[in-house]
C-alpha cells in the first residue's frame, strides 16, 4: 500500500473512486478524528459538507400544475453531474422526524453549469410524500441524494427518429430528454432530431410543462407535439398512432406512464414485431402489498429467489435457499440481522408497519408485502 | 441453583404471565406509534453536544500545561466520551434511533469511540447478552469470563485474586470489552483462538491501533510543546470513561435483587416468561435527571432490557407504565442509589472470591441469586398465587418475598436465643 493510499484509507469508504487531494485531506484528519469523520463535524456547520452520503439543498418550488411541482435542489459534495438524461434520483425528506425515501425522474439536462438538478412532482392522492413535496416543503430543506441511476435513457448522439409517449407525471423524464436535445441543439448549433411527441393529461391546466413545450413546438421545426385533454376526449387509443404519427414504426420510442398505457404499447409493438424499438419507464407508484400474501424476495448478492407467504420471515425465507443472511435473537431485540430493503415493500409483523424501499429492515421480523429485493 | 421455573419463581399463574406480556406488548406499541420530531431533536442535539464538547475539550488541551485548562480539558474530554459511549454509541448500536432511517445515525454505521470494534461488541452485547440475559454460561457478560458474580459457578483458586482483578477491569474496561467481544466473534465465526492472522485479530488490531495512535500519539504530537501534558489529559479520559462504563453496567446487573438463570429454563421460554426474565433480572439505579443522561439511561436498566431497541429518551415514561406493571402483578422492581447499587455489586465480588465453605447461604437463597427452590421450606405458608377480585391485584412475588423474609428473620431470632441459652447453660 502506497503512502497516499495509507493516508487516504479512513476515509476510502466515503466517496470511492475519487481521486482528488481532498480525498487524501480527509483521510489525514480522519486519523485525528476517528472513529467519526470530519465530516461528523463538518455537516454540524454545513449539512451539504457531509460526504458520508450525497445531499442537496432545495433552492426553489415552483408549481406547474395545481397538483404538481419542479424542485429545484443544489447537491452537496460529491454529486456527479455527468447523468443521462432519463435517469431517476432518490430523495429522502425528514418529515415528522424520520427520513422519508422516494425515487424521482431527473428534468433537468446534464450540465455542471448551473450545478442545481431538478425533480418534478406530481402529488398522489395517498402520497405523503409526494402531497409534502408539491404543497408545502419550505426553500432551503436539506433532502438526501442517492446516486442518478435508471437505463431508461437518451443516448449520445440520439436516433435520428424519435417517438415518446407520455401521459400524467410520465413526462418527466422525457422533459429532461427535450431539454437534453433542445441544449445541444443549440450549443452545437445543430438541428434536433425528427422527434414527435405524443402526451396525455386530464385537461389542459393539468399539462405539466405545458408553455416549455408549446415554445420547443414553436422554436424547432422538426418537433412536434400532440396533446390529449383526456377528460374530453377520452384516451389516445394506440389505433389513432397511423394518423398522429404515420411513420412511428420505423422510430425508437420512448413510454412512460401509467401501467396499463405501458402494458398496451408493449402487446402493441410486439404484435407489430417491432418490440426492441421501445424504452419504458414502469412509472407506476409501488405500493406494498397489504393483503398479506407475501411475495417473490429477491437476495441481491447471492443472486438468490424464493416465493413465500406473508407468515414467513425474509430471514427464514433467505435461508431456506441458502443466502447468507445475518442473524441474531430472532425476536427482533438485537439487530444482527438488519440489511437494506432495495425495492419493493415489507411489513414488520410486530407491528404491522410497512418500510419501503432505502429502509433498513430488521429481516427476523419482517415478511414480504409484495415483491422486493434485499441488499444481501 | 439459578432459577429454573421462572414461573414458579415469579408466583404468577400460567394466565397471569400471558397477561402480563400482553401489557408489555402495549407498552412497546405506544412507544414505537409515538416516536416522531421531538425524539429526532432529542438526539440531534445530543450529538451536537457531544461533537462540541469533544472539540472544546481538544482545543482547551493545546493550553494543557496550565493546570486549569488541563482540568477543563479533561473534564470536557471526559464528558464527550462518556456521553459518546453510553447515549450514543450504545444506544444507536441498540437500533434505538433506526426508525428514523437516518443513515448516519444507525446500528448498521455506527462506529465508537473505543478501542473495541462496534461489530464484535454487536455480536456480544446485542446479541448474546440482551438476548441470554443473565442465563448463567450462556450470558458471558456474567462476570465477563473473570469475575465469578454468583455462586452458580464453581469457585477456581484464579477467584482469590477477584479484589484485584476487579480494579484492574474497572480502570481497563474498554479493552475488557474489546478482548471479550473479540472472543465472542471469534467463537461465533468459527475461528481458532490461537489463529493470529483471523479476520476478527486483524479487525481488532485495526480499530485498537487507530485509538490508541489517536489519544495517545496524534492530539499529544499536535498540541507541540503540551504533548506531555495533553497525553496525561488523554489518557485520564479515557480512564474517568472506563471506571465509569464499569459503574453503571455494575450497577444495572450485580446488585443484590438482579436474578440469575438457568438454561434448562431458556430451553422452553414463553414470551411472557422473557420479559419476567429481563425484570428479573436488572437492576435500576435512581437519581436525577443527570444521572439518567449519563448512564445513557441506563438508570433504567430494567426498562432497557424489556425494550433494547425503544429510544432511550423515553425510557423514564416507560419506567413508569413498568413501575406499575409490577405493582399490579406483585412483582419486585429493583431499583437503588448508585452508591447503595455499587456497595451491593462490591460485596459479592468479595464474597465469592473465597470458596464456597466459607459462605454461608446457598445458591438458591443468596442476596446475588436465588431460585424457585428458596420458597421451599415455608411454602406451605406462602400463599398461592391468586387474583383480588375486587382490585384484579395479583398476588405473586413480593408476597412471597415479604414471607419468606419474615421466616427468615424469626429463624435467625430463634437460632440467636437458642445459642445464647446454650452459652448461658454451659457458663452455668
Amino acid at each position: 500500500m502506497g503512502l497516499k493510499e495509507w493516508i487516504e484509507k479512513p476515509a476510502a469508504h466515503v466517496a470511492p473512486g475519487e481521486k482528488s487531494l481532498s480525498n487524501v485531506l480527509r483521510g489525514a484528519v480522519a486519523r485525528l478524528t476517528t472513529p467519526l469523520l470530519p465530516d461528523d463535524y463538518l455537516h454540524l456547520v454545513n449539512p451539504l459538507w457531509s460526504a458520508r452520503e450525497l445531499r442537496g439543498r432545495i433552492v426553489s418550488v415552483r408549481q406547474e400544475t395545481p397538483d404538481s411541482a419542479t424542485i429545484v435542489i443544489r447537491p452537496g459534495w460529491g454529486f456527479d453531474f455527468g447523468y443521462a438524461p432519463g435517469q431517476y434520483i432518490g430523495i429522502g425528506l425528514h418529515i415528522e422526524g424520520r427520513w422519508h425515501w422516494r425515487s424521482y425522474s431527473l428534468t433537468s439536462a446534464p450540465t455542471r453549469d448551473d450545478k442545481v438538478i431538478s425533480i418534478a412532482v406530481k402529488a398522489m392522492p395517498e402520497g405523503f410524500l409526494s402531497s409534502h413535496l408539491v404543497g408545502g416543503v419550505p426553500e432551503g430543506t436539506v433532502v438526501r441524494l442517492a446516486a442518478p441511476q435508471g437505463d431508461f435513457v437518451l443516448p449520445d448522439p440520439p436516433p435520428a427518429k424519435i417517438l415518446f409517449m407520455t401521459a400524467g407525471s410520465g413526462i418527466t423524464p422525457i422533459m429532461s430528454m427535450l431539454r437534453t436535445l433542445d441544449r445541444r441543439a443549440v450549443a452545437r448549433e445543430i438541428d434536433l432530431p425528427d422527434v414527435v411527441h405524443i402526451h396525455s393529461a386530464p385537461t389542459a391546466e393539468n399539462v405539466m410543462f405545458r408553455s416549455e413545450l408549446e415554445r420547443f413546438d414553436a422554436t424547432h421545426d422538426r418537433f412536434r407535439v400532440h396533446v390529449r385533454h383526456t377528460r374530453e376526449k377520452g384516451k389516445f387509443a394506440l389505433s389513432e398512432l397511423d394518423e398522429v404519427c404515420p411513420d412511428w414504426r420505423e422510430r425508437q420510442t420512448w413510454a412512460c406512464g401509467p401501467q396499463q398505457m405501458l402494458d398496451d404499447i408493449t402487446a402493441y409493438w410486439t404484435t407489430e414485431g417491432i418490440e426492441d424499438r421501445v424504452h419504458l419507464e414502469r412509472f407506476a407508484v409501488s405500493r406494498a402489498d397489504t393483503s398479506g400474501s407475501g411475495g417473490t424476495i429477491t437476495f441481491a448478492k447471492s443472486g438468490k429467489t424464493v416465493t413465500v407467504d406473508g407468515a414467513t420471515t425474509i430471514l427464514e425465507a433467505g435461508e431456506s435457499v441458502g443466502a447468507l443472511m445475518p442473524f441474531g435473537c430472532r425476536m427482533g431485540i438485537c439487530q444482527t440481522c438488519v440489511v437494506p430493503l432495495e425495492k419493493g415493500h415489507i411489513v414488520d409483523l410486530r407491528s404491522g408497519k410497512e418500510h419501503a424501499e432505502g429502509e433498513r429492515v430488521q429481516t427476523c421480523i419482517s415478511a414480504a408485502a409484495g415483491d422486493c429485493t434485499l441488499d444481501v | 441453583m439459578a432459577i429454573t421455573d421462572i414461573r414458579a419463581f415469579s408466583h404468577l399463574t400460567e394466565d397471569d404471565i400471558v397477561a402480563l406480556a400482553n401489557e408489555f406488548d402495549a407498552i412497546r406499541r405506544d412507544v414505537e406509534n409515538s416516536r416522531g420530531p421531538r425524539d429526532a431533536r432529542y438526539i440531534h442535539s445530543v450529538i451536537r453536544l457531544q461533537r462540541v464538547l469533544e472539540v472544546a475539550g481538544r482545543c482547551a488541551l493545546f493550553g494543557s500545561r496550565r493546570r486549569s485548562r488541563w482540568l477543563i480539558g479533561t473534564a470536557a474530554l471526559s464528558l464527550a466520551k462518556i456521553i459518546e459511549n453510553m447515549e450514543l454509541g450504545h444506544n444507536v448500536m441498540h437500533g434505538q434511533w433506526d426508525w428514523m432511517n437516518d443513515p448516519e445515525i444507525h446500528s448498521t454505521s455506527w462506529e465508537w469511540d473505543q478501542t473495541g470494534p462496534s461489530e464484535h461488541w454487536k455480536r456480544a452485547h446485542n446479541y448474546a447478552h440482551h438476548t441470554y440475559t443473565n442465563i448463567v454460561g450462556m450470558d458471558e457478560d456474567v462476570g465477563f469470563g473473570i469475575l465469578r458474580m454468583t455462586r452458580d459457578e464453581k469457585w477456581r483458586p484464579i477467584n482469590l485474586l477477584q479484589p484485584f482483578a476487579n480494579v484492574v477491569l474497572a480502570l481497563t474496561f474498554e479493552w475488557g470489552i474489546a478482548l471479550h467481544d473479540l472472543s465472542a466473534k471469534k467463537e461465533a465465526e468459527g475461528v481458532p483462538p490461537a489463529q493470529w492472522n483471523s479476520g476478527p485479530n486483524r479487525e481488532f488490531a485495526v480499530k485498537a491501533g487507530r485509538q490508541v495512535v489517536k489519544d495517545l500519539v496524534f492530539f499529544p504530537a499536535l498540541t507541540g510543546p503540551a504533548w506531555r501534558s495533553t497525553l496525561s489529559a488523554n489518557l485520564t479520559a479515557n480512564v474517568i470513561r472506563n471506571i465509569w462504563a464499569y459503574l453503571v453496567i455494575f450497577c444495572g446487573h450485580f446488585p443484590d435483587g438482579a436474578e440469575k438463570f438457568t438454561a434448562e429454563h431458556y430451553e422452553n421460554e414463553t414470551r411472557g416468561e422473557w420479559y419476567l426474565r429481563q425484570l428479573l433480572g436488572s437492576a435500576n439505579i435512581s437519581g436525577g435527571r443527570a444521572m439518567d443522561f449519563l448512564t445513557g439511561n441506563l438508570s433504567y436498566q430494567i426498562e432497557h432490557h424489556l425494550f433494547p431497541d425503544l429510544p432511550s429518551n423515553r425510557y423514564p415514561e416507560i419506567a413508569a407504565r413498568v413501575r406499575a406493571l409490577c405493582g399490579k402483578y406483585d412483582l419486585p422492581y429493583t431499583t437503588g442509589s448508585l452508591a447503595r447499587q455499587y456497595w451491593l455489586a462490591l460485596r459479592t465480588i468479595h464474597k465469592l472470591a473465597v470458596p464456597d465453605r466459607f459462605l454461608k447461604a446457598t445458591s438458591d437463597d443468596a442476596p446475588e441469586t436465588s431460585s424457585e427452590r428458596k420458597f421451599d421450606r415455608w411454602r406451605p405458608d406462602v400463599p398461592a398465587p391468586a387474583t383480588e377480585a375486587s382490585t384484579g391485584r395479583h398476588r405473586g412475588l413480593l408476597t412471597a418475598l415479604r414471607v419468606h423474609a419474615e421466616h427468615a428473620v424469626a429463624e435467625r431470632r430463634r437460632r440467636r436465643g437458642e445459642s445464647r441459652r446454650r452459652q448461658r447453660s454451659a457458663a452455668v
